[in-house]
């Protein structure tokens, strides 16, 4: 849900410099009690779908009645979460609907004209284009989990919930949806983490790799990667930070041995501080950062791991990040 | 079972070890793309290689099919080479400056022209624009479902398809009947080798190349005029970040870092 709730942050924003309502679409079997939430996030109204086959995504029969509400509702504006889901669902409704769809913006705003701007870096980010829909509508954009900030829950807000008849039976779907199953992600989450540790196509092996794990251990931080270390399975595509993979805003990030290739620097720019380990004196990601150590990794985070180490033994009040 | 006809949607894309030589004009505000070479999109590899996969087993026809500058014949030739049957490219200056919706229904009408299929394969998103959207948009414009994440494809009786979905953690097992469009990502296969030879054999294969007066198409709806979204505006990003460079032997930067990092209070 933690990307919806993002979503209704960032339209609440709109909506209201816009001087209109913002509706939250809940799809699913059971899942009444979440409408509240909704609200408490920001929505006006939440349009309720409840029917069994809805309990788990499913792209024809969602596809099917949220076309049907937006043709009915004419929202000028349709955001939805760019995940599995989102990146599924988000393209067939443009198509449905005959709208432009922009992906993976990472800024939303609306200009004087009320036109939606969407924001999204190009060829890995080394360009950001503002994109517009100036005549169709809705004009629908995705955002990735972790870009938006979520809105703090306003208690007792009030919010009209609309439930949507389904009248829906396999029968008339082609897809069928045999199983799910649910598979544990290996690592900590670094989304949620306050102190991330990432490391490159520079750490070079398995074995390197764990000096980064090593280092993240003696802060009680998550363990981050660029594309090549989670090519080469040193670490798994959930602790993927980048254009395509998360986006962390941790108060403390450390790169180690990462060059700073722009899809990269996308998901890490929001950190507080960032501190880049490079024995490349003209890694891109020194310019990123605050603080940067040209050096072998090799050399730097054993001694790190020292200093860190006899700082948390000591009586220091020492804050913890996991 | 009876032999599939598959269809796979290829894009070429400039070669990413060639990114950071993209030049931004600053004052067209257009991208500067001249003399970087094109690759095909590495996901659509491995979409071709499920459709040699499934006509190795059951027979049929593969046909490569691309919406792109003529310089993308080259792309589909590799296609060939890797062992596609035939190829189309779309190229005309009226499908130029195509979001994804112009794209898609550009194809889709490619696609009816070339009449009944079973499957068609696409990458799950391209290297370059990476919204994922043509697969799903072809599926709607061609009224079949579509299935994305594919990881896995089984190929049943009756023309029923299984196909393993992946979820962030996890995958859905999913059946559907064709004819219907697949998105599939890396896990699914790993594509062929395929010699310089072979590739260099294919430059003489025969490419059919259509233009918009060859498809049954509203012209309106495709190239610049037929999108939707516009970009409105092109910049470079700023990053504005301290970039004190700690220096000296590794356990005197260490100290240093350390020390930085609790007087601002994030250790």
């Amino acid at each position: 849900m933690t990307v919806s709730m993002e979503m209704l942050g960032c339209g609440r924003k709109i909506a209201d410099k816009l001087n209109t309502d913002l509706a939250a679409v809940l799809l699913g079997h059971d899942v009444e009690h979440l409408a509240g939430e909704l609200v408490a996030y920001g929505a006006d109204k939440v349009y309720l779908a409840d029917n069994k086959l809805l309990t788990f995504y499913h792209s024809e029969a969602y596809a099917a009645i949220i076309s049907d509400l937006a043709r009915k509702k004419r929202p000028e504006i349709f955001l939805l979460g760019s995940t599995s889901t989102g990146r599924d669902l988000a393209p067939r409704l443009a198509a449905k609907l005959c709208t432009g769809l922009t992906a993976d913006c990472v800024g939303l705003d609306v200009n004087e004209k009320g036109q939606l701007l969407q924001v999204v870096p190009a060829f890995g980010g080394n360009v950001m284009a503002t994109v517009v829909c100036p005549k169709h509508r809705p004009q629908m954009a995705t955002v990735r989990p972790g870009v938006m900030i979520p809105p703090t829950i306003v208690e007792g807000r009030r919010g009209e919930v609309l439930k949507i008849p389904v009248d829906l039976k396999q029968e008339d779907l082609n897809i069928k949806i045999l199983d799910i199953v649910t598979e544990e992600p290996r690592a900590a989450p670094i989304d949620t983490a306050d102190v991330v540790i990432a490391g490159g196509w520079g750490v070079g092996s398995i074995d390197n790799w764990r000096l980064v794990e090593e280092l993240a251990r003696s802060i009680g931080a998550a363990v981050g990667a660029t594309r090549p270390p989670v090519d080469e399975k040193w670490a798994s595509e959930d602790q993927l930070i980048g254009q395509s993979g998360k986006t962390v805003r941790p108060r403390l990030y450390i790169g180690i041995a990462i060059s700073g290739a722009m899809q990269h620097l996308v998901g890490i720019q929001d950190s507080r501080v960032i501190v880049a380990i490079n024995k490349d004196p003209n890694a891109p990601i020194f310019k990123a950062a605050d603080f940067g150590i040209v050096a072998d990794f090799r050399d730097v985070v054993p001694t790190l791991v020292e200093q860190i180490t006899k700082l948390r033994s000591t009586k220091d009040s020492f804050a913890t990040g996991t | 079972m009876s032999p599939v006809k598959s269809i796979v949607c290829v894009k070429p894309v400039p070669d990413p070890r060639h990114w950071s030589e993209l030049a931004l004009d600053p004052v067209t505000k257009t991208l500067r793309r001249e003399g970087i070479p094109s690759v095909l999109n590495p996901l659509d590899k491995h979409a071709l290689e499920e459709a040699l996969r499934i006509k190795e087993r059951f027979g049929g026809i593969v046909t490569a099919i691309s919406m792109a500058p003529l310089t993308a014949t080259d792309s589909l030739r590799e296609a060939i080479a890797i062992g596609a049957d035939d190829a189309v490219l779309l190229s005309d200056r009226s499908f130029a400056g195509a979001d994804t919706l112009a794209t898609s229904y550009a194809l889709a009408a490619a696609i009816k022209k070339l009449g009944e299929f079973d499957l068609i394969l696409c990458g799950n998103q391209s290297l370059d624009g990476g919204t994922g959207q043509v697969g799903p948009e072809i599926a709607e414009f061609l009224g079949v479902p579509h299935v994305t994440y594919a990881r896995k494809i089984q190929i049943l009786e009756r023309g029923i398809v299984r196909v393993e979905r992946a979820l962030e953690y996890g995958y859905m097992v999913i059946e559907g009947r064709m004819p219907l469009v697949l998105s599939v990502v890396k896990e699914i296969n790993v594509p062929r080798y395929v010699s310089l030879m072979r590739i260099s054999e294919a430059m003489q294969a025969e490419v059919r190349v259509w233009t918009s007066r060859d498809l049954d198409i509203d012209s309106s709806r495709i190239g610049l005029s037929g999108s939707p979204t516009q970009v409105a505006d092109l910049f470079l990003p700023v990053m504005e970040r301290r970039g004190e460079m700690l220096s000296g032997a590794p356990d005197t930067a260490s100290k240093l870092l350390v020390q930085r990092l609790r007087e601002l209070g994030v250790l």
